[in-house]
């Protein structure tokens, strides 16, 4: 029926995060007094609404992520924005929605109209303020996903990073949204906060209402509503079995990822920010494949500085003991920079995008370049490019590297000289020279998301072609198979830091073609160790040779998935 | 009245954060403050205000204060917006 997005089993009562009807009439009015102490009511509403919503969001996630939450706060308070309605309400005898719905769009135009497209994204902070506004004047009861009172299953279009944001996991038992797919922000949002999700089920806000009961699937991708008795007596078996599972694969977490005749690889996870470091140590991850330093920069407004890119890097580098892969900024193709301008695109995804832009705007890139070396003297570091598609990138990279070592050096400030430097793999142009990159580089990362979307010509976000989005596709395999080989002639080591990596069913495949390092969601690390420790590499191998030898993605697929 | 005038020295002029920084700081004053670029004048203790004269980094503004702690507040915001904003 839809995607499993993050694997459990949450049964509960549907809670449909919609967008409101925010229509009123606009009514001409006598009691002008009356009228403005009902906009009085609705801006105390909304204040006490925003307060609780900011004070959990700088709570948990940082005064960073709070503070446009005190802007909207400031807004709500503004002594301009409220003369003006009540101007409004007075001299036009109108009720309060219509006198702050005007207020609201001049405003809003005002800002959409200035010639800076940060100011232009305001106008959007100002409407969304002033909806709450209206909304509380209505006296629509908006969902406080912050301050949920009983137990809930989300069921929404998509989830917004707000929305997340704000979910409470004591309450929240899981999602299913109508769009998205494994990689969309709701299912990987899921996963980190480790609560079951379907996505991708395209009739569901059609079938389910408020308080139907609503069983989701995460492991297998089905969705049940308003179960009958039997359904929901092996529901509530299969959801024990899982817990009981998980419980088993936790034992597993500080033991290594070993095959039975003893060959070890690195089972790593991927993170955003160094708040995720908890995650992957509670899931056994023996460090860091992938740190989208991309999280750093975005939901601000301006580039964040290098101390606080040092900051950051340091606290993870010396919370891990193994290593931690740094991947440089990762911009453009879906992730925007409000404070960056980015020409629109025909084809954001082969575009201007990571170290095309890096290369590009070298202040960027240096600060980076610099608090990431600056961090090497607290821990295992490592520099990963993206997005490499010619070996004069390559070269351009290390180029402007040498420079910051250099002025480093010269400030006499520590970093590791012998640092590894790496890149991704996730261009076909790239995987088809890993033998010539190879002699540059330390080692090689498989990013699968963009390679298989690259390799098959499908966007993985149009859900009219994702049966093309094939990570089974032959070509697929030959490409791992051939960069794993190239790393290896050269002394490096591969790795893979795309959602195929914590596939359980590929692991015996990556495994028989020699790859060194899984490096995945963190909650996927105890299933694919499970999945090695209980296997030899001469079994690993021999499943990697019989792969090779289909013709379809659908084959190969029905072959792994039974071993 | 009290009135000086400061140039902004912050990469990103004043955005978000800084405009919020602004209105709390005003509004602990109870002299009517504002913030004036290019003839253009606008409250102080209003974000949309601020964040509407579109002050970007080496802009001359003008604060202007009137009332009992007018010099105190014309005080308190120069030395803001000549810190930078600590940015």
């Amino acid at each position: 029926m839809g995607t499993a997005a993050s694997p459990g089993i949450a049964i509960g009562k549907v809670l449909i995060l919609e967008e409101e009807n925010l229509d009123y009439q606009k009514k001409t009015i006598e009691d002008v007094e009356g009228e403005k102490a009902r906009l009085h009511d609705a801006l105390e509403s909304s204040k006490e609404q925003l307060q609780v919503i900011k004070d959990k969001v700088e709570r948990e996630m940082g005064n960073d992520k709070a503070e446009i939450f005190q802007a909207h706060l400031l807004v709500l308070a503004d002594p301009e924005l409220i003369s003006a309605v009540e101007n409004k309400i007075e001299n036009e005898k109108i009720n309060a929605e219509a006198a702050l719905d005007a207020t609201v769009e001049q405003f809003a135009t005002l800002f959409a109209n200035m010639d800076n497209d940060y100011m232009k994204e305001r106008a959007s902070d100002i409407r969304d303020v002033g909806s709450r506004i209206l909304k509380n004047l209505l006296g629509i009861d908006s969902v406080n996903l912050a301050a949920l009172d009983d137990e809930v299953v989300l069921i929404a279009d998509d989830l917004t990073p707000s929305d997340t944001a704000q979910v409470n996991k004591d309450k929240v038992l899981g999602f299913a949204t109508k769009i998205g797919g494994r990689t969309s922000h709701t299912a990987i949002m899921a996963r980190s906060l480790e609560l079951p999700a379907v996505v991708g089920v395209s009739e569901i806000l059609d079938i389910v209402e408020n308080g139907d009961q609503i069983i989701v699937d995460g492991v297998d991708g089905n969705i049940i509503i308003n179960p009958s008795d039997d359904q929901l007596a092996s529901y509530n078996n299969k959801a024990k079995e899982y817990e009981q599972r998980k419980a088993r694969l936790a034992e597993l977490k500080d033991l290594a990822g070993e095959t039975k005749d003893g060959h070890r690889v690195e089972l790593v996870a991927n993170i955003g920010t160094p708040k995720d470091v908890k995650g992957a140590l509670t899931n056994g991850a023996e460090g860091i494949g992938l740190f989208r330093s991309e999280f750093l920069y975005m939901d601000r407004d301006s580039f964040p500085t290098e101390e606080e890119q040092f900051e950051a890097y340091k606290e993870v580098a010396e919370k891990m003991e193994g290593p931690v892969v740094i991947r440089t900024l990762d911009i453009g193709g879906d992730k925007e920079l409000s404070y960056l301008d980015l020409p629109e695109e025909m084809n954001p995804f082969l575009g201007y995008r990571a170290i095309r832009i890096c290369l590009d705007r070298t202040d960027i890139f240096k600060t980076q370049l610099r608090a990431i070396l600056r961090a090497s003297a607290y821990g295992e570091v490592k520099i990963m490019y993206p997005m490499i598609s010619a070996l004069e990138q390559l070269r351009a990279s290390n180029e402007i590297l040498e420079e910051v070592k250099v002025e480093l050096k010269s400030e006499n400030i520590d970093f590791n000289e012998n640092l590894e430097v790496g890149m991704m793999i996730e261009i076909p142009a790239a995987a088809m020279i890993a033998d010539i990159l190879a002699k540059e580089t330390d080692f090689f990362s498989i990013g699968t998301n963009d390679l298989i979307q690259y390799t098959t010509a499908t966007d993985r976000m149009n859900e009219n072609i994702s049966h093309l989005y094939q990570p089974f596709h032959p070509a697929l395999l030959r490409l791992i198979k051939r960069v794993v080989e190239a790393a290896h002639a050269e002394g490096n080591w591969a790795g893979m830091c795309g959602e195929m990596a914590g596939d359980k069913r590929l692991a015996p495949y990556l495994l028989g073609v020699g790859l060194d390092e899984f490096s995945m969601s963190a909650v996927s690390i105890p299933e694919v160790k499970d999945q090695i420790r209980n296997m030899t590499l001469e079994e690993a191998k021999e499943i990697a040779q019989k792969a090779l030898t289909f013709s379809t993605a659908e084959e190969v697929e029905a072959f792994l998935s039974n071993i | 009245m009290v009135e000086k005038k400061v140039v902004i020295k912050n990469e990103t002029g004043i955005h978000a954060r800084p405009a919020s920084m602004i209105v709390q700081l005003a509004n602990k004053y109870g002299a009517e403050v504002t913030l004036g670029k290019d003839g253009n004048e606008v409250n102080a203790k209003s974000i949309m205000g601020i964040m509407s004269l579109g002050v970007s980094k080496s802009t001359e503004v003008t604060v202007k204060a009137e009332g009992e702690d007018a010099q105190d507040a014309v005080n308190a915001l120069v030395e803001l917006l000549e810190s930078g904003f600590g940015e």
